[in-house]
């Protein structure tokens, strides 16, 4: 024990005296040493940003590059030209939109972890199973014919069934006019992307059906769900179907994505009914613990990372003026949805309760996801404030009316969606534009189609081949009986 | 030779254990176990929702000795798991009719 202190100690005295002052000089050092290096990649392409003194020998961007260091990005996205600042532009948004993708692709790690720790431990390989089936279904049907359901050109404004991806990179990369919308991004950089957000749907659905809904019946419903009715009304917003007509205004998809993935949740577990045990004869709650809370909260911090990747990347380019701002809405609504949900928990129960300060992270995301780029920082920390009370008595409210929703996924994406929708006019920045009634028509349109869609699928499959495993089944956990298998069977 | 049953507070597990190491007794064999005697159980929060937690988290220590440690035994474990307040749990002795060390064979006394 002696001699492992002492050797910390020694390790702690050589970083202090010796590693520390290197790393302070470093910089010092660099700047004598290897002042050269900069300035060589600058000489590849004159116009990058610190060259006000480097003269500008580029035949054709001489204007442009007179105009000094970049400080103008809109000037660049004006600048459609193939100059080396406009270039710069495209791959820095190209490079930060794929980052972004793979942010999204962890939010399915976390809802995964998320809803294994809130539900009972027999159940646990069942929900990574369906987990990892809507990611990679999500991502095919996507490719199938998702995406070009998604953005379908020019079309009707309801309905478009798309044909699969082809070669996004068919006209050779250079696509500032790609799809006429001048998306500083590739085709496949858009396709990427979009694919990514298209499974949430289906797992918003997952969590709130969880411990009881027949595998079969929930991957048929999920492929529907994900190929078809997510893209369809995805179309209508972000495809320049009826939604963008009137103005609506939905930044990242507290409506497409949430409101949507929460409002056909609803529908299944009305259809499908509450777990067995959640109620006494009489009615009462009887609380089904889940049985990993530190899983539980791996699952949040690492949605709340994705978000970044979620928000962040549906500003669709690197632009940094609304790059910075809606990373910081979307921190600030986050945080304070922590606080207010532990804090109305804490007062309303007695007890903090750390599975509603969770679900207030993901409420506050959820609020600012339609009005990330246009809220101010301080009502982006109301628009978090409101939505962690929300959640919370949303989560009662449906608790006591019998909808049961083991991981609050309905009052997280669908409640919370809907405020998402109302906040972005209710604290838009001036000049913003957003329309209170094209909000609630939007939302309304958005919530009306999700829920009948999934009532019609998943009352069909009720009625066919049932969507409900049986009372044994549920006893015994879905894990043995429906894969065979034991998340944790070691004896040891 | 004597088997002790003690149901304790987990968390006095180590005391105990040091205790009966003090009286020359080494080896125990230890289990995580649920249950409720006059402590009943208590109420937990979850979601909002109370609910009342019957089984109650303990730990069974089981130890077997030889007749003449078997005072000093219990009264180490007795006094190392004693709060005074309700939930200490209960120390249960049985006979053991024999006991057989599986590497060596020996029997009796010479194998606890």
């Amino acid at each position: 024990m002696k001699a492992i202190t002492h050797k910390l100690k020694q390790s702690l005295l050589i970083w202090l005296f010796v590693i520390l002052p290197l790393a302070g000089l470093s910089p010092a050092l660099m700047a004598d040493d290897e002042a050269a290096p900069p300035e060589a990649e600058t000489t590849e392409e004159p116009a990058s940003s610190d060259t006000e003194e480097t003269e500008s020998t580029d035949e054709e961007e001489s204007e442009e590059a007179e105009a000094g260091p970049v400080d103008d990005y809109q000037g660049l996205l004006d600048n459609q030209g193939d100059g080396a600042p406009a270039f710069d532009f495209f791959a820095t948004s190209m490079l930060w939109t794929v980052i972004a993708a793979a942010m999204v692709f962890i939010m399915h790690l976390g809802f995964s972890a998320l809803e294994v720790g809130l539900t009972r431990s027999k159940n646990t390989v069942n929900i990574l199973f369906k987990n990892a089936f809507i990611i990679a279904i999500g991502l095919i049907t996507y490719a199938i014919l998702g995406f070009n359901t998604h953005y379908p050109g020019e079309f009707n404004g309801w309905l478009s069934i798309g044909k699969p991806i082809g070669d996004l990179n068919a006209d050779g990369g250079d696509t500032w006019g790609y799809g006429g919308l001048s998306l500083a991004m590739t085709g496949y950089g858009d396709f990427i992307f979009q694919a990514m957000f298209a499974a949430t749907a289906a797992t918003i659905v997952s969590g709130a059906v969880a411990e009881r809904v027949k595998l079969s019946s929930f991957l048929i419903f999920a492929t529907l769900l994900v190929g078809i009715a997510y893209p369809i009304v995805g179309s209508w917003h972000w495809g320049g179907g009826v939604l963008s007509g009137m103005d609506f205004k939905d930044f990242a998809g507290s409506a497409v994505v949430h409101a949507f993935g929460g409002f056909a949740a609803l529908a299944c577990v009305l259809i499908l009914g509450p777990r067995k045990g959640k109620y006494d004869e009489n009615g009462n709650v009887k609380p089904i613990p889940g049985h990993n809370m530190p899983l539980a909260a791996v699952g949040v911090f690492l949605l709340w990372f994705g978000w970044y990747g979620f928000n962040g990347g549906s500003v669709l380019s690197a632009d940094p003026t609304p790059l910075g701002l809606v990373f910081t809405t979307t921190s600030l609504a986050a945080a304070a949805g922590v606080i207010s949900a532990a804090l109305v928990s804490w007062i309303v129960f007695s007890k903090p309760d750390l599975s509603m300060a969770l679900n207030g992270a993901l409420a506050g995301l959820v609020g600012i996801t339609a009005n990330a780029d246009i809220v101010s920082p301080w009502s982006s920390v109301i628009i978090g404030l409101i939505a962690g009370v929300i959640v919370v008595f949303s989560v009662i409210a449906l608790d006591k009316a019998g909808i049961d929703d083991p991981v609050g996924a309905i009052s997280v994406h669908g409640t919370c969606g809907i405020w998402g929708i109302l906040a972005a006019y209710f604290f838009q920045l001036p000049d913003s534009g957003v329309v209170l009634g094209s909000q609630i028509k939007g939302i309304l349109l958005v919530a009306i189609a999700a829920f009948a869609f999934s009532a019609v699928v998943f009352g069909a499959l009720k009625a066919t081949i049932g969507v409900r495993v049986s009372d044994e089944e549920e006893e015994e956990g879905l894990d043995k009986a429906e894969h065979g298998a034991e998340a944790y069977p070691d004896f040891n | 030779m004597k088997k002790i049953e003690a149901i304790i507070k987990p968390f006095k597990l180590d005391e105990v254990k040091d205790a009966l190491a003090e009286v020359g007794l080494a080896g125990m064999t230890v289990t995580e176990v649920k249950g409720f005697g006059r402590q009943k159980g208590h109420t937990e929060v979850y979601r909002g929702s109370e609910y009342t937690v019957d089984f109650l988290p303990k730990i069974k220590l089981e130890i077997v000795v030889d007749d003449a440690q078997l005072e000093e035994a219990s009264k180490a474990i007795i006094a190392a798991a004693k709060t005074g307040k309700i939930g200490d749990g209960k120390v249960f002795i049985l006979p053991v009719e024999e006991a057989i060390r599986i590497r060596t064979d020996e029997t009796g006394a010479e194998a606890v």
